[in-house]
């Protein structure tokens, strides 16, 4: 047996079945290659297209992009750099400096604020470079408010995974009525918003501790979760003006802490859904026998469970770093000048006198995009993996 | 008998004072989950509500602040018979035979579906459910009987479901396509892979813009082919079908990504033992998709159009850039009337078409995920 050799034979075929059928098991006959690739070379360049069209418009000038189309920087127009130096010449205050102007800022008005009860001194003018401070406001708004996402949604992600709640659903019920009777009482009678919400705060805990005892349904983990996850379903209109009327109650407005706070709520959905699809597929044995050797649940989420999941992690973190980043609604609604980020200023070029300023616009979106496609680079390696399709599937 | 001794252990005794860190670990299933919970009643459940209050009353701005005067359900009223009715609604005088035809169709499909799942039982929570998705078919049906099929003119609620509808299904059909060939064995797959995802992860706001110049007449990059198809002197502003799809083809370039990225990955979950199997069967590559991918992939597929319906109704910064809206209100969604409403400083309308968009996107999706994907995720699980 060990003998037989097996021989294979050309077989005839016609020039017909050597076009349309594969070769062999997993492969492509040569016409469905040509279709195959002729597609995608197809649909690559429709990716491309407007991305490259934004970035050499970036370095036309103004004759250039209003006299009709020009395709290739050095043949067919010479590209300047003439929407990079309005942006930053336009404005006095961009000069080598800006970056010291800013930090000494920073450091005089902590400074002042800090002996404010002691000495009044008027704190520095802000004069700093707007593109500058956009760009750092994009930056710091980004970063914390994942950070904060993360923390928090991960954390609630790995108690959803973990650990058994029952809420009273009468609880619930009591929480929502409060609610109304806050607003209501707020809006139509006058009372202040901080009193309101504390008596019912104070109620809301009595009631839960007096009559929470007599209501038996509850509601489980699996419950809360899809709440939660449901948040995703709001759009971000319906709250808007409440948030804005929130804000404005505390003096929130325009300022880095309401766009965090608010960017991380948005977020917070995806976070928990993604973050509890990895947790719950850890093994739970590692857990139980660090919790025998004394370790605390804060402990064993730190330096066990954390460790474990860091490329869904990583692969959350990022998505959530580029949603922030690209947000708009929120920041058009809830700032207005001092926490300006990047999309709203690529929106203010195109309210000039003199029209759209599509050249400086194109500057402003290439400095937009431009790390987010180094992120997305990253991140795809981990979707790559399958990160996303675990709780998709689930 | 003697009453049993009682224990000298008095609570003095069994209690001893507890650190902080032990303190702080017993509550820890409070401190794991609280901040979440709390941000999102802060931030989500309680201007949930605080919108239905301005969605109830007729805010004015006085010196002090805003003014609340309660007018019950003027606010939504309006939107359905008085006034806001042709923004929102759309133009519904009267309806064409085929308009008719088309509700009587609908609302026979709509009984007989009631009627055959009041048959196999279902318990009345469900029935309840139902009776919502079934209502609010024909009252969708009745406005796209009155508009479209009359020739009438469209609200933004028909908007909103045509970039909904439309642009879901032909991004799910080219992503997965697209998904499809990448699959396949290509070289240069990474790459491919790559580049396709990129434009998910452009701002909304980069999008508008960059196909509003793109796709631009006199200064755009296919100005010579506008010129040479005599459409030199057209703008994409002056028809309504035309800036329809001109939204429509920025969201699909943002969003096809998406599809394409989660649907790649469960197409290359799927076990090429079977395919192989089947492909050493002589199966045509038509039949092995029918019958051994498409199953395993659909409970995928449904849950990724699931959530790119529940973004799409949100969509906003698209039409607010490439079209500001128009020509009219033809390219306007709900979000973007309800932003437009709110800039005119009529809030308590704002709300109350935010509420509707609320309501509208909570039914649809709520019954495509109970009638569709978990359909699908159990037949997948039996």
């Amino acid at each position: 047996m060990s003998e037989a050799s097996f021989k294979f034979e050309e077989t005839k075929r016609s020039l017909f079945e050597r076009l349309f059928e594969s070769p062999a098991i997993g492969k492509m006959s040569p016409v469905s290659k040509v279709v195959a690739y002729s597609m995608l070379i197809f649909w690559s360049a429709f990716v491309i297209f407007p991305i490259y069209w934004v970035v050499i418009t970036a370095f036309k000038d103004a004759d250039t992009v209003n006299s009709g189309p020009y395709f290739i920087p050095f043949v067919d127009f010479n590209p300047t750099l003439d929407a990079w130096h309005t942006m930053v010449n336009a404005d006095p205050f961009c000069d080598g400096y800006a970056i010291v102007r800013q930090l000494s800022l920073l450091v005089y008005n902590s400074a002042i604020y800090l002996l404010s009860p002691v000495v009044h001194l008027a704190p520095m003018e802000p004069q700093i470079c707007k593109i500058y401070q956009t760009f750092t406001n994009s930056i710091v708004i980004g970063i914390s408010s994942t950070f904060f996402c993360i923390t928090i949604g991960s954390m609630a992600a790995y108690a959803l995974a973990r650990i058994q709640y029952k809420p009273k659903f009468g609880n619930i019920i009591m929480f929502v009525v409060l609610c109304i009777i806050v607003i209501v009482t707020t809006i139509y009678a006058g009372i202040p918003w901080y009193i309101a919400s504390a008596v019912a705060l104070v109620l809301f805990f009595l009631l839960a501790r007096s009559l929470g005892k007599h209501f038996t349904a509850t509601v489980g983990n699996n419950d809360i979760l899809f709440w939660m996850i449901s948040q995703r379903i709001l759009p971000p209109i319906v709250v808007i003006i409440p948030v804005y009327m929130m804000y404005q109650a505390v003096g929130l407005l325009d300022t880095h802490l309401a766009l965090i706070i608010i960017y991380a709520v948005a977020n917070l959905p995806i976070v928990v859904w993604l973050m509890h699809d990895f947790f719950a597929g850890l093994p739970i044995e590692l857990e139980e026998s660090a919790q025998l050797d004394g370790s605390t649940r804060f402990g064993i989420f730190w330096d066990i469970v954390l460790p474990l999941t860091r490329p869904g992690l990583a692969a959350t973190t990022l998505l959530t770093l580029i949603l922030n980043w690209n947000e708009y609604l929120f920041a058009v609604f809830l700032s207005t000048s001092k926490a300006q980020t990047l999309p709203i200023m690529v929106a203010a070029k195109n309210a000039g006198e003199r029209g759209t300023l599509w050249w400086e616009m194109c500057a402003v979106i290439v400095v937009m995009i431009v790390p987010v496609i180094f992120m997305a680079i990253f991140l795809q390696r981990f979707i790559a993996k399958g990160v996303l399709l675990g709780a998709v599937k689930g | 008998m003697t009453e049993p001794k009682r224990s000298k252990v008095t609570n003095k005794d069994l209690s001893y004072t507890e650190s902080w860190p032990e303190w702080f670990d017993r509550h820890s299933r409070t401190f794991f989950i609280a901040p979440a919970v709390s941000l999102i009643l802060i931030f989500a459940i309680f201007p949930t509500f605080y919108s239905i209050l301005f969605a109830l009353s007729r805010v004015k701005f006085s010196g002090t602040g805003l003014k609340f005067r309660f007018v019950g359900l003027d606010n939504f009223l309006n939107e359905f018979t008085g006034p806001e009715r042709v923004h929102f609604l759309g133009r519904i005088e009267t309806i064409s035979v085929i308009g008719w035809l088309f509700i009587v169709v609908v609302l026979g499909a709509v009984i007989y579906w009631l009627y055959k799942s009041y048959k196999s039982g279902s318990s009345w929570i469900g029935m309840i459910g139902r009776l919502i998705s079934a209502s609010m078919t024909i009252f969708i049906a009745w406005l796209l009987a009155g508009t479209l099929l009359s020739g009438n003119q469209w609200g933004t609620l028909l908007t909103t479901l045509f970039y909904v509808i439309v642009g879901c299904s032909l991004q799910f059909l080219i992503g997965t396509a697209l998904a499809f060939l990448c699959s396949q064995p290509i070289k240069g797959k990474n790459f491919f892979r790559v580049l396709f995802f990129i434009p998910l992860m452009i701002t909304p706001l980069g999008v508008g813009y960059a196909f509003k110049m793109v796709l631009d007449i006199t200064k755009g990059p296919f100005q010579p082919f506008w010129e040479m198809i005599g459409l030199k002197n057209w703008a994409w502003s002056s028809d309504a079908w035309a800036s329809r799809w001109f939204v429509i083809v920025g969201d699909s370039w943002q969003w096809i990504p998406f599809v394409f990225i989660i649907m790649l990955a469960a197409l290359e979950n799927v076990s090429r033992d079977h395919v192989e199997a089947a492909q050493v069967d002589g199966a045509s590559s038509v039949q092995i998709f029918r019958e051994i991918i498409w199953p395993q992939i659909v409970p995928v597929a449904v849950t990724v159009i699931l959530i790119r319906m529940i973004e799409a109704f949100k969509i906003v910064d698209l039409p607010n850039i490439m079209t500001s809206g128009g020509p009219g209100i033809a390219t306007e969604s709900i979000s973007l009337h309800s932003y437009f409403v709110w800039r005119s400083n009529d809030m308590g309308s704002s709300a109350a078409v935010a509420y509707l968009l609320l309501i509208l996107t909570v039914v649809v999706c709520s019954s495509f995920f109970n009638y569709v994907v978990l359909k699908q995720l159990r037949k997948a699980k039996a």
